[in-house]
């Protein structure tokens, strides 16, 4: 490809990561703070009233056990919404159209919105360990494997975020699945306990859960304590990752719930 | 080379409604052409098409010789596209809008800052450039799409309806505009449903119908293809009957109002005689509808 398409390609690319930037920090009110008022209670009252009976799990107290938890779940939520919401808001208000007519290859949309869901992972993860210090001493043990975790797991839940908002059509169709499917993901994808305090079955039917992973692999990153191999985790991430990137390509090139 | 080619062009929509009938259609570069037809011809179909928006059934078309489906980005960068619809961000300042849409293109942002800057003072929109853009007028809405259309400095830009809804002094205004642009070598498609605009701004004009092309060529080629024309006459004094006028056909419409249809082989200076014999002074005339709207009418309800 010639050069100056590729520097064509990456100064798009970049317009739509200030773009998106720029959103998030103008409406901070909606995106920076819900999580961590929400978060703030969930150290409170999981972590402190009702952690304190709780005792230890994983040779840590129970703030600290939920804390990578509770962290890793606002990455996933805030990285979703953050695309599904901007990508379908775009649609809805049919300034998508503004990038459809315009060169810049789907693949780069695609990077474009995923970066603005990740760097609204990323500030609310920062926001989250700021609030959760109050609270706990994180160790961090693997600080490479943290960083890691944290974004490829943006990353992966951005790509979600934009195939739900390629495929809604009405402002409920971007609030099913964050209701229905993630939030019980996230609850059940060992944020508040260790799968091993379930039964064997259950154990395994957790294993089908690939936020289970991503919790663990942060927590791992922290604490030094993970239910799961972290190699099996980054595999699985990875996987993911690579799976909805060429779904969302494939969708946006056939101008699925874009083009008629 | 042509600004626009286009063979063969079919739209076939999932529901079955079938848009555009295997249309062909060339616009020469620099010119500047209408593309008219009534509601659901398939104006903005092809436009569609033509932008990426809508996937094309069957058929050719080639921007600048760039074929939309092999060269479908270097294509795009030639086309600025001005929508029927509203189509940014209301909440964003219409300097962002346009400098975004200039990064979108691969137009670094410097130089995107100083395009918007020079295309919203062309449009007079430069006091408003940092204010949130739902709050413009409709007029301004307008004028910024068309900023945006032009700050990647296309080859040639679409306007479908751009004066739709717009009052008279902010029309005439675009229009100066537009032909500023033209003359400055911008190739423009425009479709209106203003024909006194078509007629006033474009010099070629191909009428769509029912998803076919069904007359395209100059102008002032296709105006001289109409064999009548309709005239209203204003009298000066009230009539009390209706003068006989041997080979016009006259429709009295009130006291002081005649409606007289001339063909080419009459003379008007036959018809001012004819109504001066009887006393009949006449204030003023002018035509009952522009002639590009008569010949609209005709050719879309087949009365050629």
């Amino acid at each position: 490809m010639h050069v100056s398409r590729l520097r064509a390609n990456y100064i798009g690319f970049q317009t739509i990561v200030i773009k998106e930037v720029v959103r998030v920090l103008r409406i901070w009110i909606q995106t920076l703070v819900p999580p961590a008022i929400s978060m703030t209670l969930y150290f409170i009252i999981f972590g402190g009233l009702i952690g304190s009976r709780v005792g230890q799990m994983g040779g840590y107290s129970y703030m600290a056990y939920i804390a990578p938890g509770l962290i890793m779940m606002s990455v996933i939520n805030n990285s979703y919404v953050n695309v599904v919401s901007s990508f379908f808001g775009s649609k809805f208000g049919h300034y998508i159209e503004e990038l459809q007519v315009s060169p810049l290859p789907n693949y780069m949309i695609i990077l474009g919105y995923m970066m603005g869901g990740v760097v609204r992972g990323i500030l609310v993860a920062i926001l989250i360990t700021i609030i959760a210090l109050f609270f706990t001493r994180l160790h961090l043990v693997h600080p490479l494997i943290t960083v890691s975790v944290v974004i490829l797991t943006a990353v992966l839940f951005s790509l979600g975020g934009l195939i739900n908002a390629i495929y809604a059509k009405k402002f409920d169709d971007v609030t099913i699945i964050p209701t229905f499917i993630l939030t019980p993901l996230t609850y059940l994808g060992g944020v508040f306990y260790s799968i091993h305090l379930l039964p064997v079955f259950w154990q395994n039917v957790s294993r089908l859960d690939p936020i289970l992973y991503m919790v663990n692999a942060f927590r791992y990153g922290i604490l030094g304590v993970s239910d799961i191999g972290i190699g099996t985790a980054y595999a699985i991430i990875l996987l993911f990752i690579l799976g909805l990137f060429c779904f969302s390509l494939w969708l946006l090139n056939k101008g699925v719930g874009l083009r008629s | 080379m042509q600004a626009l080619s286009i063979h063969g062009l079919t739209k076939t929509y999932g529901n079955g409604v079938v848009a555009l009938k295997g249309i062909d259609f060339e616009v020469g570069k620099g010119e500047f052409t209408a593309l008219l037809g009534p509601n659901g011809a398939g104006k903005t179909t092809t436009i569609g098409i033509i932008t990426s928006l809508v996937n094309k059934t069957a058929g050719t078309v080639k921007v600048f010789d760039y074929d939309i489906d092999t060269h479908m980005d270097l294509a795009k960068s030639c086309i600025g596209l001005v929508p029927q619809e509203i189509n940014f961000n209301q909440f964003e300042k219409p300097f962002d809008i346009v400098v975004n849409q200039a990064g979108f293109y691969g137009i670094p942002r410097k130089l995107g800052k100083q395009r918007a800057e020079k295309y919203l003072k062309q449009l007079s929109l430069w006091d408003k450039h940092d204010d949130i853009s739902r709050n413009l007028s409709g007029g301004m809405k307008r004028r910024l799409m068309i900023a945006r259309a032009l700050v990647h400095e296309p080859k040639l830009l679409i306007l479908d309806e751009p004066t739709a809804g717009v009052d008279i002094e902010i029309r005439r205004s675009m229009w100066d505009f537009l032909k500023k642009i033209n003359k400055e070598g911008i190739t423009i498609i425009l479709t209106t449903h203003y024909l006194e605009e078509a007629e006033n701004l474009c010099r070629r004009v191909a009428i769509i119908d029912h998803g076919e092309i069904i007359v395209q060529g100059r102008t002032r080629e296709l105006l001289e293809k109409l064999r009548t024309e309709t005239f209203v006459l204003n009298l000066r004094k009230p009539l009390a009957q209706l003068p006989p006028l041997d080979g016009y056909a006259v429709t009295q419409v009130d006291d002081t109002t005649l409606e007289v249809e001339v063909s080419k082989s009459q003379n008007i200076n036959t018809l001012f005689e004819l109504l001066s014999k009887d006393d009949v002074q006449v204030l003023s005339m002018r035509n009952k509808v522009n002639r590009l709207e008569e010949l609209f009418v005709r050719l879309v309800e087949g009365k050629g």
